[in-house]
C-alpha cells in the first residue's frame, strides 16, 4: 500500500477507480476539474471510459444509463453543475440507481466564486430536485477521508440502491495531502439481480418511475421511505472529538471541522470543557451522536461556511434542549480558530484568555 | 392450418393504449418485427421518452428503461458505453428529440455515438393534450397557437434529420412516413438499416417517422392521414436523407 502526495481531487478520482469505477460522464467546472481531468488520464489505462458530456444534464443522465446497465458509474461538478443535475438526480433516486456524485461546492448562489463554502447543505441533504427522497450524503474533511469514503460510496449505493453525494469544498479539493492508496475491501453486495443489460436466458426486466395510478404511487414512495428508515439507522457516522466530558460543543463538518478541532485543543489549553461533534454523513444526520452525548451539554455552537442550514439539524438532534447558536462566514471565506472561541466566550459567557 | 400473420416477437402481449387511429402502434410493431428479424430481441435494451410514448417499455419484449423528459439519448449513451456490444435504441416523440432533448440529439449524432433513435413527429404535443410543438407546422392551431402557429412569434418547423445529417458521426439519417402500407414498408425498411448500422459498429443513425395525433388534431383518423399526406411531408424533406458511404454496403 504506498502512500503518495495528491489533491483532494485526485485522491477522490483514484478512489474511484481502485473501487472499480468504469465510467465517469462530466463537464468540467472549478473548483471540481481535477478529477474529469486525473480520471481522462488514467482511467482509460484502467479499461475504463471517461466521456466529456456536452452539459451537465446529459452527465447525469449517462450516469443513470450506465447505472441501470449494472456499471459503477460516476460524476462530479460543483454547484451550479450540481443544480442542472438535480431532475436527473430525483430520477436516480426514483429508479433506485446506484451513481456516485462529488459536489466540490463553490459559493453561490448564482455563478459564485471558488472559496471554500457549505452553502450547498440544505441542497445535498434535502434531496434538492423534485419529489420527496434522500441522497446518501458523505462529508469529508481530509484528503484520506476524500479517498475513503468515495471508496466506500460506491459500496453504499449497490448496498442500498441509492444515489451517494459526496460533497466537499474548493479547499478540500485543491489542498495536496498524504494519502494512503488503500485496496478496495471486498464486501458482501446484493446481486443486480434489476440490471437491464439484455434480457438472454432471463424475462424482461424494466427501469422506470412513471406511476399514474396514485395508490401504486404511494406504494413506491413507501417503499422509498422504508428504505431511507433503514439507512437513518444504519449508516449515522461521526467523529467525536473530547466530546465525553464536554460541556459545550462545536458542530461542524469536513473544513469546519477540521478547524473546528484547532479550536477544541486551544480551548482545553484553558480548561473550557469544550467538544466536538464532526459529522461525517450529512445524511443520515448523525442524531445519535448527540443522544449519545447530551447529559453534560450546555451549549452548542455549530461552524458552518453558510447562513446557518446544518443548525437546523443540530436544533432538531437535540429538540432544542440546549442553547443553539451559529458561527459562520460566507462567500468563500474561513473562520480563524480564535474567532471560534471567541465567540463560544461571548454566548456562554465563558472566560477566554486573549490570544487564545 | 398455417399462420401467415401474428404478433411480431419483438412486442408484448400487453395491448397497446394509444388513442384509436394514432399510428404508434404501427411504428411498434415494425420496430418489434424488426428486433424479431434482426434476431436481437435479447440483445437490445430500450429507452423510452417523456409523452404518449412513456409506457412504450411495457410494449416491446427487449429490456427498457424510461428516461427523463429528453434524456433518452444521453441515458442511451449511458447503457451502451458500459455495454458495447448490446443494441440500444431510444424511441422519442418530437417534442422529447427536438424541443427539450436537442442538444443531445446534436451531440449523440457529433460523437457518432453507436445508437438508433426513432423519432416520431406528428408535430403536436400529444400526451399534454395538444400543445405547440417545435415541428408544428406554420398556421397550425393547437392550444398553445390558438390563432394558428404564427412564424413571427413562434419560429418556424424544425426539420430535426436535416439538421442532424449534417453532422460527420450521423452515418444514417432517414425521415419515412406511416401514411400508406407503401409507405410503412419504405418505414420498415429504415428502421432496419439503422438497426443494421448500429450492429456494425458504423456510427449513429436515426430515423424520424412522420405519424398521425388525431385526437389532439381532433380531425379523424381518416383525415389524419390526408392531412398528414398533403400538409407535413411537403414541408419536411423525405426519404434516405443521408446514407454514409460505409453504409452504402449494408
Amino acid at each position: 500500500m504506498s502512500k503518495v502526495l495528491l489533491k483532494g481531487n485526485e485522491a477522490i478520482a483514484e478512489a474511484a477507480m481502485r473501487a472499480g469505477c468504469k465510467l465517469f460522464f462530466g463537464y468540467p467546472i472549478t473548483p471540481s476539474t481535477e478529477i474529469i481531468e486525473y480520471l481522462a488520464k488514467h482511467l482509460p489505462e484502467a479499461g475504463g471510459t471517461v466521456l466529456q458530456a456536452e452539459c451537465e444534464v446529459a452527465a447525469i443522465n449517462m450516469c443513470f444509463g450506465a447505472a441501470a446497465a449494472g456499471a459503477r458509474v460516476m460524476t462530479a461538478s460543483s454547484s451550479p453543475g450540481i443544480s442542472l443535475k438535480q431532475e436527473g438526480i430525483s430520477y436516480l433516486a426514483a429508479n433506485e440507481l446506484p451513481v456516485v456524485i462529488v459536489n466540490i461546492n463553490r459559493t453561490g448562489p448564482g455563478l459564485g466564486g471558488l472559496g471554500p463554502t457549505q452553502s450547498d447543505y440544505f441542497q445535498s441533504t434535502r434531496g434538492g430536485g423534485h419529489g420527496d427522497y434522500r441522497l446518501i450524503v458523505l462529508a469529508p474533511s481530509k484528503a484520506q477521508e476524500l479517498y475513503d469514503l468515495t471508496m466506500e460510496a460506491f459500496d453504499l449505493a449497490d448496498k442500498y440502491r441509492n444515489p451517494v453525494l459526496i460533497l466537499a469544498d474548493g479547499f478540500l479539493g485543491q489542498m495536496m495531502e498524504p494519502v494512503l492508496l488503500k485496496e478496495k475491501k471486498e464486501g458482501n453486495l446484493p446481486p443486480k439481480d434489476w440490471q437491464t443489460d439484455g434480457c438472454k436466458g432471463r424475462a424482461k426486466r424494466k427501469i422506470a418511475s412513471y406511476f399514474l395510478v396514485n395508490e401504486l404511487a404511494e406504494e413506491a414512495c413507501q417503499r422509498w421511505q422504508a428504505k431511507y428508515d433503514q439507512i437513518k439507522e444504519a449508516e449515522q457516522r461521526w467523529e467525536s472529538f473530547y466530546a465525553d466530558d464536554a460541556e459545550y460543543l462545536l458542530v461542524g463538518y469536513g473544513t469546519c471541522g477540521r478547524i473546528a478541532k484547532s479550536v477544541v485543543l486551544n480551548a482545553r489549553k484553558q480548561g473550557m470543557k469544550l467538544g466536538l461533534i464532526r459529522p461525517i454523513t450529512l445524511w443520515p444526520f448523525p442524531v445519535k451522536a448527540f443522544t449519545s452525548h447530551f447529559d453534560g451539554i450546555k451549549g452548542i455552537v455549530t461552524v458552518e461556511l453558510n447562513a446557518g442550514q446544518m443548525i437546523e439539524d443540530v436544533k432538531l438532534a437535540v429538540n432544542c434542549r440546549v442553547p443553539v447558536h451559529l458561527y459562520k462566514r460566507q462567500g468563500g471565506m474561513l473562520p480563524h480558530e480564535r474567532e471560534i472561541l471567541k465567540f463560544v466566550g461571548q454566548v456562554f459567557n465563558l472566560p477566554v484568555r486573549g490570544e487564545a | 392450418m398455417q399462420k401467415v400473420f401474428g404478433r411480431p416477437k419483438g412486442l408484448t402481449e400487453i395491448p397497446f393504449h394509444y388513442c384509436p387511429g394514432c399510428t404508434h402502434g404501427i411504428i411498434h410493431r415494425l420496430i418489434g418485427e424488426v428486433l424479431e428479424e434482426l434476431n436481437i430481441i435479447e440483445d437490445t435494451i430500450g429507452v423510452a421518452p417523456v409523452g404518449c410514448a412513456g409506457f412504450s417499455l411495457d410494449f416491446f419484449s427487449c429490456d427498457f428503461v424510461g428516461a427523463a423528459h429528453g434524456r433518452a439519448q444521453a441515458v442511451a449513451t449511458g447503457i451502451k458505453r458500459a455495454l458495447p456490444d448490446r443494441i440500444v435504441f431510444t424511441y422519442q416523440g418530437d417534442g422529447d428529440i427536438a424541443a427539450i432533448g436537442t442538444s443531445h440529439a446534436i451531440h449523440v449524432a457529433a460523437r457518432g455515438e453507436k445508437i438508433t433513435s426513432i423519432m416520431v413527429n406528428n408535430a403536436i404535443y400529444g400526451m399534454t393534450g395538444g400543445q405547440m410543438a417545435p415541428t408544428t407546422l406554420t398556421g397550425q392551431v393547437t392550444t398553445t397557437s390558438p390563432y394558428g402557429r404564427d412564424n413571427g412569434v413562434a419560429g418556424f418547423p424544425l426539420d430535426l434529420p436535416k439538421a442532424i445529417a449534417t453532422f460527420d458521426g450521423a452515418v444514417y439519417v432517414a425521415s419515412v412516413s406511416v401514411d400508406s402500407p407503401k409507405n410503412i414498408l419504405q418505414a420498415k425498411k429504415a428502421i432496419k438499416k439503422a438497426f443494421r448500422v448500429q450492429q456494425a459498429g458504423l456510427g449513429f443513425a436515426l430515423v424520424s417517422i412522420l405519424s398521425t395525433c388525431p385526437t389532439n388534431w381532433g380531425m379523424s383518423p381518416v383525415d389524419s392521414l390526408k392531412w398528414l399526406q398533403e400538409k407535413m411531408i411537403p414541408v419536411y424533406q423525405m426519404g434516405e436523407i443521408k446514407v454514409a458511404e460505409e453504409v452504402k454496403g449494408l
